[in-house]
C-alpha cells in the first residue's frame, strides 16, 4: 500500500464529504468534524453508478455510532467503516484508510 | 427419517386449505405428516390468481417458501394423483406407483369447475379457470384472439372477465344464465349497479340467456343461443360454478351429498372416522363453502381435533367482499332478508354506480346482513355490527350515509367485542390483536402480521387492524412518540419549539442539546429546514445537512448533472429574458424544457459551471426558483382579466404578488400556489397547497390541495375575501403549517391527520381560535423582510462558489464519467 496525498483538510467540509482524484480513481472523503475522524470509499455509488456519494449527507446509525453514508439518489446508505450497505441490500463499497499529517490528507491505495 | 415411529397423517391435495392444514399441524411434531398434490407445484394463493394476469409470478403466488416442507420435515409429493384409498389396509395408492400407510386421512381434493354439458365445450379455444396451469394456456391462447367471452356472471367469473381485458381482449362477453350478475351474493338492484360499472370498463353484458352451443370448426367461432341470438368469439373461458372433487370418496365407498360433496360431521369426519374431509370437497351441513375462510376454519378444526382438542365446526359466515376489476362488491349477513322480517335501507347512487343496502331487525335494534357495491369502505364495521348482534344507533341509516365529516369512525373499532372476529381470513379476534398489542409489542400492520397472521389473507381487515393497534395504543397509554428518526427523542413540531426558545441556530447545537450520535439523511434537512423556517438565514452557511438537491442549490439529475431553475413569478415572462435564458443554455449546452409550474428548466449542468450560469442569470435579473428546496415553488396563474373575457380579476398580477412574498421561506415540504381569474379555473388552483379564485366580490381561497400520486383537492377557507385579508389568511395557514407538520408532508396530508380536518383548520385560521394569528403574520413577515437570493450570496462569495467543483484536488476538471446522448436536437442524460 502506498500513501497518497489527496487534498488539503480545509478541502473537506466538516461533516461532509469530498471527491478526489487519484491515480485515475473517483476517492471520496468523509470527516466527522465531531469525534475528528476521517474516512474514505469510492465515490460511485453501485445502485445505479453515480459518482456521488461525496455529496452524501453523512451521518451514524445505532448505538455504536457506525458512521455512515446516504447517497443523494435514492439514500442508499453505506457504512464508512465495512463498506456495507446499511439499508438492507447486497451492495458493498470500497474503502481506503485515510491519514492526516501537516494539515494534508493521505488515502492509502493499493499498488 | 427421525420421524419415523410418529403416527401417520397423509394429505390428499396441496391447495390453499390442504396446505394450511400442514401449517397448524407440523408446529406439534406428534405426526409424521405427507401430502400428494396432483399439480405439479406447491399450493398458491387461488385467491389472487387474476393478478397472474398483471405482473405476479408463479413463485410470487406461492404460498411456503422455498424448503418450507423440508424443514418441517413433511413429505411432498407433488405431480401425483391418488388412484385408490384402501381402507381395510389403511393404504394410498399414488398414480406413480407410491403406496403409503396412513393412520389418519385428509381429503382436501377441492374442487374442479363445472362444465355444463354443451354441445362443443371439447374444442379448441375453450377453457376453464382455476389452475396456474390453466391460466398459462389462456395466455397463450389470448395472444391469437381478439374477442372472448367467459360462461358465468358470478364471482369466478367476472374475475375471468377481467382476465381476459388484462390479456388485451377488448370488450370481453359475460354470458349469465341468471337474470342478475352474483346471483349468490347480490340483489337486483346491486346487480344493476355493478352491472353499469363494468359495462363502462368495457364488459358486454347478457343476462337471462341460455347457451345452446358452441359453435365453430375444430375451434371456438361463435355461441349460439337458446333466444336464436348468438355471438362470434375467438375463445370462451367457462366459469360455470364449481364441483367438489369428491370421486376418490366415492370410489372408497364413503358417504357422499346427492348432488356431490363428501359428508362430513361437525368435526369434519367423513363416514369412516379417520378420514377427514375439508374445504371445497366437503359438504357440511348440506353445504359446498366455495370460499378459502371456512376452508382455513375446517383446517383448524381438523388439526386441533388431531392434536387432543375439542373444536367442532359450525357453519361459516359467508360474508365476502372483493374488488371486482376495481369495483367494491361486498354482502355480509343476510343480504337478502326481506321485509316483512326485517326493514330494508337502501342507498343508490346511479351516477357514481354506488349501491348500498342494510337489512335492519324489524325491531330496528340490529343488524342482519346487506349489500354494498362501488363503495365497501363500511363493511368490515358493519360485518362486525352484524356478527356481535351490536345495537344500532336510533338512526341506522347513517350506517350507510356514513358519517360526513368522518369524525370518531376510528372510535368504533374499539366499541367492538373481545370476541369480534377481525381477520376472518386467519380467524384473529379483536382480543388477540389487543393483546398482541399490549403484550407483544406489535404495533405496525408488519410485527402485527407476524405475530397473529391478521391480515395475511385477503388483507381486506387491514384498515380494521391499523385502526385497532392505534386504538389500543392510545388507551394503554402506549402511544408510541413521533419522533423524527434515531438520532432525536422528539417530533418535528416540538423541536421546531425547543430551537426557537433555546435561540439555537447550527445543527450542531441541536444534537449536541437534544440529538444523539452523528445525526443521519433524516434528521439533518429536517433540522435544516426549521433553522430555516425560524431564521431564515441562507443555508449555504451550513450545506452540509441540506437535503441533495439544498446542498448545490440545483437538482441533482441522473449522471449527477444538475438542473437549474431560475424563479418567473407568476409565469409571467420578458421577451428579454427569455433570450437569455436560450443564451445561457446554448452557452452550457443545457437541455431545455417548460416546467409544470409555467418555468422553465435547463437541465444537464456540471456542478462546476453551476455559479457561472447563475451568475449571468442574475445579471439578467433572475433570481434562484427554490425548484430544489422544501420551499415554495411557483404561483400558477391564468392570464385574468388583463386579457381574457371572461376575467374577473388581475390574476397575474396577484399571483406575482404572492410567489415574491413567500419565495425562499422553507416548508416541512413543498409548497405550490395558484391563482385563477374566474371560475373556469385556467391556473388550476385547486389542486395546489393553496388555490385563490376570483369572484364577482372579491377572492375564494382553497387550501391543502395536492397534485402527485395522490391529488386530492383543496377545500374552501374562505369566500369572497379582499386581497389583504387573503394575504392574512395565507399568512396564517402557512406559519401554522410550517410549525406543526411532520418532516417531508405536504398540506394535503397534514390536513387529513388533523384532528377536527378542515372546520379546525378554519376555525384557527379564521376565526383565530388559538389566539396565534398576530405572532404568526408578526413571523412571517419577519421572514419575508429578510428574504435573500441564495444564489446571488453563492455567486458573490469566492470562498463559497469554490464549493462548487468535482474534485477538490482539481477543480477545473469535470466529473469524465458524465456523459450525454443525443435527443431530439438536444442533450439527454446517458440511461444508468
Amino acid at each position: 500500500m502506498k500513501w497518497v496525498a489527496a487534498c488539503r483538510v480545509e478541502d473537506v467540509p466538516g461533516d461532509g464529504g469530498a471527491c478526489v482524484l487519484l491515480d485515475g480513481e473517483q476517492i471520496a472523503i468523509f470527516y466527522f468534524s465531531r469525534r475528528d475522524e476521517w474516512y474514505a470509499t469510492e465515490n460511485r455509488c453501485p445502485h445505479k453508478q453515480q459518482m456521488v456519494l461525496s455529496r452524501g449527507m453523512t451521518g451514524s446509525a445505532g448505538a455504536a455510532c457506525e458512521p455512515k453514508v446516504a447517497c443523494p439518489f435514492h439514500k442508499k446508505t453505506f457504512s464508512l467503516r465495512s463498506g456495507e450497505c446499511l439499508s438492507g441490500e447486497d451492495y458493498r463499497i470500497r474503502t481506503y484508510p485515510v491519514k492526516v499529517k501537516n494539515g494534508r490528507v493521505y488515502v492509502g491505495l493499493l499498488q | 427419517m427421525s420421524n419415523g415411529h410418529l403416527p401417520v397423517v397423509v394429505v390428499i391435495g396441496n391447495g390453499m386449505v390442504g396446505h394450511r392444514f400442514c401449517e397448524k399441524l407440523r408446529v406439534s411434531g406428534q405426526f409424521r405428516i405427507v401430502v400428494f398434490g396432483e399439480e405439479p407445484r406447491p399450493a398458491y394463493d387461488r385467491v389472487h390468481l387474476s393478478e397472474y394476469f398483471n405482473g405476479k409470478s408463479a413463485s410470487d403466488l406461492a404460498l411456503p417458501m422455498t424448503g418450507w416442507f423440508e424443514e418441517e420435515e413433511i413429505v411432498l409429493h407433488l405431480g401425483h394423483k391418488i388412484r385408490e384409498i384402501d381402507r381395510q389396509q389403511k393404504l394410498v395408492h399414488s398414480d406413480r406407483g407410491v403406496i403409503q400407510r396412513y393412520d389418519y386421512l385428509v381429503l382436501a381434493t377441492g374442487s374442479s369447475p363445472f362444465v355444463p354439458d354443451i354441445p362443443g365445450v371439447e374444442m379448441e379455444g375453450v377453457f376453464v379457470y382455476r389452475t396456474i396451469e390453466d391460466l398459462d394456456r389462456i395466455k397463450a391462447y389470448a395472444s391469437r384472439a381478439k374477442s372472448g367471452a367467459v360462461l358465468g356472471g358470478g364471482l369466478l367469473g367476472l374475475e375471468a372477465a377481467k382476465a381476459l381485458l388484462d390479456l388485451g381482449i377488448s370488450q370481453p362477453h359475460v354470458i349469465e344464465f341468471a337474470p342478475r350478475l352474483m346471483p349468490r351474493q347480490i340483489d337486483s338492484s346491486g346487480s344493476h349497479a355493478l352491472e353499469s360499472s363494468l359495462k363502462k370498463l368495457g364488459l358486454q353484458l347478457h343476462l337471462n340467456k341460455t347457451t345452446q352451443s358452441i359453435e365453430g370448426h375444430g375451434r371456438v367461432e361463435a355461441l349460439q343461443f337458446a333466444d336464436e341470438s348468438r355471438i362470434p368469439i375467438d375463445m370462451l373461458v367457462i366459469s360455470a360454478g364449481i364441483r367438489p372433487r369428491d370421486e376418490l370418496a366415492r370410489l372408497a365407498g364413503l358417504a357422499v351429498g346427492t348432488r356431490g360433496g363428501i359428508v362430513v360431521n361437525e368435526r369434519l369426519q367423513t363416514s369412516d372416522k379417520n378420514i377427514f374431509a375439508i374445504g371445497e370437497c366437503a359438504l357440511a351441513q348440506g353445504i359446498i363453502y366455495g370460499l378459502v375462510a371456512p376452508g382455513y376454519e375446517m383446517a383448524d378444526v381438523v388439526a386441533t381435533n388431531l392434536l387432543g382438542g375439542n373444536k367442532t365446526f359450525g357453519g361459516f359466515d359467508m360474508s365476502t367482499k372483493l374488488k371486482l376489476i376495481g369495483v367494491d362488491v361486498a354482502s355480509f349477513g343476510d343480504p337478502f332478508a326481506a321485509e316483512p322480517d326485517c326493514g330494508t335501507i337502501v342507498f343508490e347512487d346511479r351516477h357514481k354506480g354506488i349501491y348500498k343496502r342494510v337489512n335492519v331487525s324489524a325491531d330496528g335494534k340490529y343488524l342482519i346482513g346487506g349489500i354494498l357495491i362501488g363503495d365497501a369502505a363500511a363493511y368490515n364495521l358493519l360485518l362486525q355490527t352484524v356478527n356481535n348482534r351490536l345495537v344500532l344507533p336510533p338512526d341506522p341509516s347513517a350506517l350507510i350515509l356514513g358519517n360526513r365529516d368522518g369524525a370518531g369512525e376510528g372510535a368504533g373499532v374499539m366499541n367492538l367485542p373481545d370476541e369480534a372476529l377481525i381477520c376472518s381470513c386467519e380467524a384473529v379476534t379483536k382480543a388477540a390483536i389487543c393483546s398482541a398489542v399490549t403484550d407483544k409489542d406489535a404495533t405496525t400492520i408488519d410485527a402485527m402480521k407476524k405475530c397473529t397472521r391478521a391480515g395475511t389473507g385477503c388483507g381486506g381487515c387491514i384498515p380494521l387492524v391499523k385502526d385497532l393497534i392505534a386504538g389500543t395504543m392510545k388507551a394503554s397509554g402506549l402511544y408510541v412518540r413521533n419522533v423524527i428518526c434515531e438520532h432525536f427523542e422528539h417530533s418535528r413540531q416540538e423541536l421546531f419549539d425547543l430551537i426557537k426558545l433555546h435561540d439555537v441556530h447550527t445543527y450542531a447545537d441541536a444534537l449536541a442539546h437534544w440529538g444523539k450520535g452523528d445525526g443521519c439523511e433524516v434528521c439533518k434537512p429536517a433540522v435544516a429546514s426549521i433553522l430555516a423556517s425560524l431564521w431564515n438565514e441562507t443555508i449555504v452557511k451550513q450545506a452540509t445537512i441540506q437535503d441533495s438537491n439544498d446542498r448545490y442549490l440545483a437538482n441533482i439529475q441522473k449522471g449527477g448533472s444538475y438542473s437549474v431553475v431560475p424563479r418567473i413569478p407568476g409565469g409571467e415572462i420578458t421577451p428579454e429574458k427569455l433570450i437569455v435564458l436560450g443564451k445561457v443554455a446554448k452557452k452550457y449546452n443545457l437541455y431545455t424544457k417548460i416546467t409544470g409550474g409555467q418555468r422553465i428548466d435547463l437541465f444537464g449542468a456540471h456542478v462546476g459551471d453551476l455559479p457561472a450560469i447563475w451568475e449571468e442569470l442574475i445579471e439578467a435579473g433572475f433570481e434562484s426558483g427554490h425548484a430544489y428546496g422544501k420551499a415554495l415553488r411557483t404561483v400558477k396563474s391564468c392570464v385574468g382579466s388583463t386579457w381574457c373575457r371572461f376575467g374577473l380579476h388581475d390574476s397575474v398580477s396577484f399571483a406575482i404578488e404572492i410567489e415574491e412574498r413567500y419565495r425562499g421561506i422553507r416548508a416541512p415540504h413543498k409548497l405550490k400556489g395558484g391563482v385563477s381569474g374566474c371560475i373556469r379555473e385556467c391556473a388550476e388552483a385547486q389542486s395546489k397547497d393553496f388555490g385563490i379564485i376570483a369572484t364577482e366580490k372579491g377572492w375564494n381561497l382553497f387550501v391543502c390541495g395536492n397534485g402527485g400520486s395522490r391529488p386530492q383537492h383543496a377545500q374552501l377557507l374562505a369566500t369572497d375575501i379582499d386581497k389583504d385579508t387573503c394575504v392574512k389568511y395565507l399568512d396564517r395557514f402557512l406559519m401554522f403549517y410550517i410549525r406543526t407538520a411532520d418532516p417531508l408532508t405536504r398540506t394535503a396530508t397534514w390536513l387529513n391527520k388533523m384532528e377536527g380536518g378542515m372546520s379546525y383548520l378554519k376555525n384557527v385560521v379564521v376565526n383565530d381560535s388559538l389566539g396565534m394569528g398576530a405572532e404568526w403574520e408578526e413571523e412571517m413577515q419577519s421572514l419575508v423582510d429578510s428574504y435573500k437570493c441564495e444564489w446571488k450570496e453563492v455567486v458573490d462569495n469566492p470562498e463559497l462558489r469554490k464549493r462548487f467543483s468535482h474534485f477538490v484536488n482539481a477543480p477545473r476538471k469535470k466529473d469524465p464519467e458524465l456523459q450525454f446522448d443525443n435527443l431530439r436536437g438536444q442533450t439527454k442524460a446517458r440511461e444508468w
